[in-house]
């Protein structure tokens, strides 16, 4: 199976990234952190497949040592 | 200024400045924009009689309200101006996207020759008002259009609202049954009764600047283009956006940022630099700068006894979705002919809460689409900018984070499934896009027609599609009062509809619908009480 890079939220894209930001709203900087790895944690399991995960930190990683800085 | 000329509207002495005897007007609308001029239009369709009283006597000034969606157009055909503003507005299919120097991705809205009307028609909004004001001296009798007469004062009552007026040559009062305040983001009206305006307010503050430019600055000269950057080379760490108008006026609209002072950044000094920025060795003339605040805001309740709100009074949104000027239309629509059944005795005064409970739920959307694409714009703390910056960074390689870059959403019509006035939708064969509670879908007919443009533009409808009206109406005088529409089953009828009838509301929503052969006219007449508020009566019954 390869990674799926199309949106696969269909029209429940706005109201996942909504939920997001919401999540993180009231939170300190360090607490949004610790917000984003344990998501990460949760997700990465939910997924259960260890090649795709593999081939999604490929493709996040994909550019960042080479970027200048924030895009 | 260049191209638009900012007439005067004649005006003339109020018959009650003339001493003519006091009576009660059906309606009052205040205020003479888009959406007042619209529903005077309107109620005037239905034969009900409106006085329009503005403050001003021209159009307004500046583009304003310019990007009209297609449910918007249909509305404004049914009002009898939408191929007049299709004629004149730039017809736009794509938007490309920017980040930095890289386009990320474009959209084709396709003009869709199956339906009447563009997806987008950009067109000014003193353009739009000219054509109402013009549509409007189709009713002589019915429509009163009153410039220089500004409302100062109201009272209500059970039976109606009393106005205070003042004009040039003085001031009188004047009686009506209802009111309708469209007098926009900053009612007069809503003030006056010191209503609370709850929402959300942004501290970015943006720029709209139209200018007038005869070298068109996208690739295809003919194929108008929407296009919006996040973060241009010419306008550091900021969001911007170019719209085409016609006369070759461009809407240009740039995020100052917070920390900005307005009166300054409207000089025209200082606007043209950043213009040129964009525009770089073309030549061009300002023709209208604003500098304002993002504001999402709504009216607890859009209606107060007699007197009702519409429009940026009862709602505002942040303009990127373009759905200001839409929202308030889809109000119009949604309102008019309730008050003209109420009014002409059809239906009882508590289908007006049907207005506040389906326009409020549009507005809600509306306010939710638009404060999104706010913070994707002007994200509210560190880390949503950095989700919002890496979405950007991902986007052009991951087709995926391009559905979450927010731009804004652009308007469409909302939904009103499963609200009161439609009848439960029980069919599984016919198609989903004419679920109750939907907007009927168009399409073209076999006499070269169109099917909302067929439709009644002031009553209900029973649309007929692929079944014999002889062999399901088994009443008379049902039809007497309900006008049918009878269309063959075609491709377009067989995806859009399916084979069975369809009870549609004078605002082209679907009421009630039913399979092939399922029909009667006493399911008829239930579900057309019902979407006249009649319920008690029709579960009675």
């Amino acid at each position: 199976m390869s990674l799926n890079t199309d949106n696969n939220l269909g029209i429940d894209a706005d109201d996942a990234y909504a939920a997001l930001l919401e999540a993180h709203r009231h939170l300190t900087p360090e607490q949004s952190q610790r917000l984003n790895a344990r998501l990460v944690l949760i997700l990465m399991n939910q997924v259960g497949e260890l090649d795709i995960i593999n081939q999604a930190i490929a493709a996040a990683c994909n550019g960042l040592l080479t970027d200048t800085g924030a895009p | 200024m260049t191209k638009q000329h900012y007439q005067p509207f004649p005006t003339q002495t109020p018959p009650e400045l003339k001493g003519a005897p006091a009576r009660v007007y059906p309606v009052a609308i205040i205020g003479g924009g888009p959406i007042g001029l619209a529903a005077a239009v309107d109620l005037a369709q239905h034969g009900v009689e409106v006085i329009v009283l503005d403050q001003n006597n021209t159009v307004s000034v500046g583009s304003r309200a310019i990007c009209w969606a297609k449910r918007t157009l249909d509305i404004f055909d049914r009002l009898g101006v939408g191929e007049r503003m299709v004629r004149k507005g730039v017809t736009w299919q794509t938007g490309r996207l920017f980040h930095a120097q890289q386009e990320v991705f474009n959209f084709d809205l396709l003009p869709d020759t199956d339906y009447k009307m563009p997806a987008f028609v950009n067109l000014q909004q003193y353009h739009v008002e000219q054509y109402l004001v013009d549509r409007a001296g189709d009713f002589p009798d019915l429509i009163d259009l009153r410039f220089n007469n500004t409302v100062t004062d109201h009272v209500t009552s059970d039976t109606g609202v009393s106005l205070q007026i003042s004009t040039p040559e003085g001031d009188y009062s004047l009686q009506a049954e209802y009111v309708i305040a469209c007098d926009g983001a900053n009612s007069p009206t809503r003030k006056r009764m010191g209503l609370s305006f709850e929402g959300e307010s942004f501290e970015e503050r943006f720029l709209i600047a139209d200018i007038e430019m005869e070298d068109d600055p996208f690739a295809n000269a003919d194929n108008a283009e929407r296009w919006f950057w996040f973060k241009p080379p010419f306008h550091e760490g900021q969001s911007a956006l170019l719209h085409k108008q016609p006369d070759n006026i461009y809407r240009i609209d740039l995020q100052l940022g917070a920390d900005t002072n307005p009166e300054e950044e409207s000089r025209h000094e200082n606007v043209t630099p950043r213009i040129q920025q964009i525009m770089g060795d073309k030549s061009f003339q300002l023709d209208w700068v604003s500098v304002y605040r993002f504001r999402c805001a709504r009216l607890a309740q859009f209606v107060h006894g007699r007197l009702l709100f519409a429009g940026d009074s009862a709602h505002v949104v942040s303009p990127f979705g373009a759905r200001g000027g839409n929202g308030g239309t889809h109000d119009v629509d949604n309102l008019c002919w309730k008050l003209a059944a109420v009014i002409q005795g059809r239906a009882p005064a508590s289908l007006l809460d049907s207005y506040e409970q389906e326009r409020g739920h549009g507005a809600d959307e509306n306010i939710r689409h638009s404060a999104r694409a706010t913070r994707f714009m002007s994200p509210a703390n560190d880390m949503e900018r950095l989700f919002r910056d890496e979405i950007l960074s991902l986007a052009a390689d991951l087709p995926f984070a391009r559905a979450w870059i927010n731009s804004g959403r652009l308007s469409t019509p909302c939904s009103l499934i499963d609200m009161p006035l439609q009848t439960s939708d029980t069919s599984d064969t016919l198609a989903d896009d004419s679920r109750c509670g939907l907007v009927a879908p168009d399409l073209p007919l076999d006499n070269g027609d169109w099917l909302l443009a067929s439709l009644s533009r002031n009553s209900f409808t029973l649309l007929l599609v692929g079944v014999n009206q002889t062999s399901i109406i088994d009443s008379s005088n049902l039809l007497d009062a309900l006008p049918v529409v009878t269309i063959s089953l075609t491709e377009h009828a067989q995806r859009r509809y399916g084979r069975g009838a369809f009870l549609i509301r004078p605002d082209q929503h679907i009421a009630a619908r039913w399979e092939g052969t399922d029909l009667n006219a006493s399911l008829v007449r239930l579900a057309w009480d019902r979407a006249l508020g009649l319920a008690d009566k029709a579960h009675a019954a």
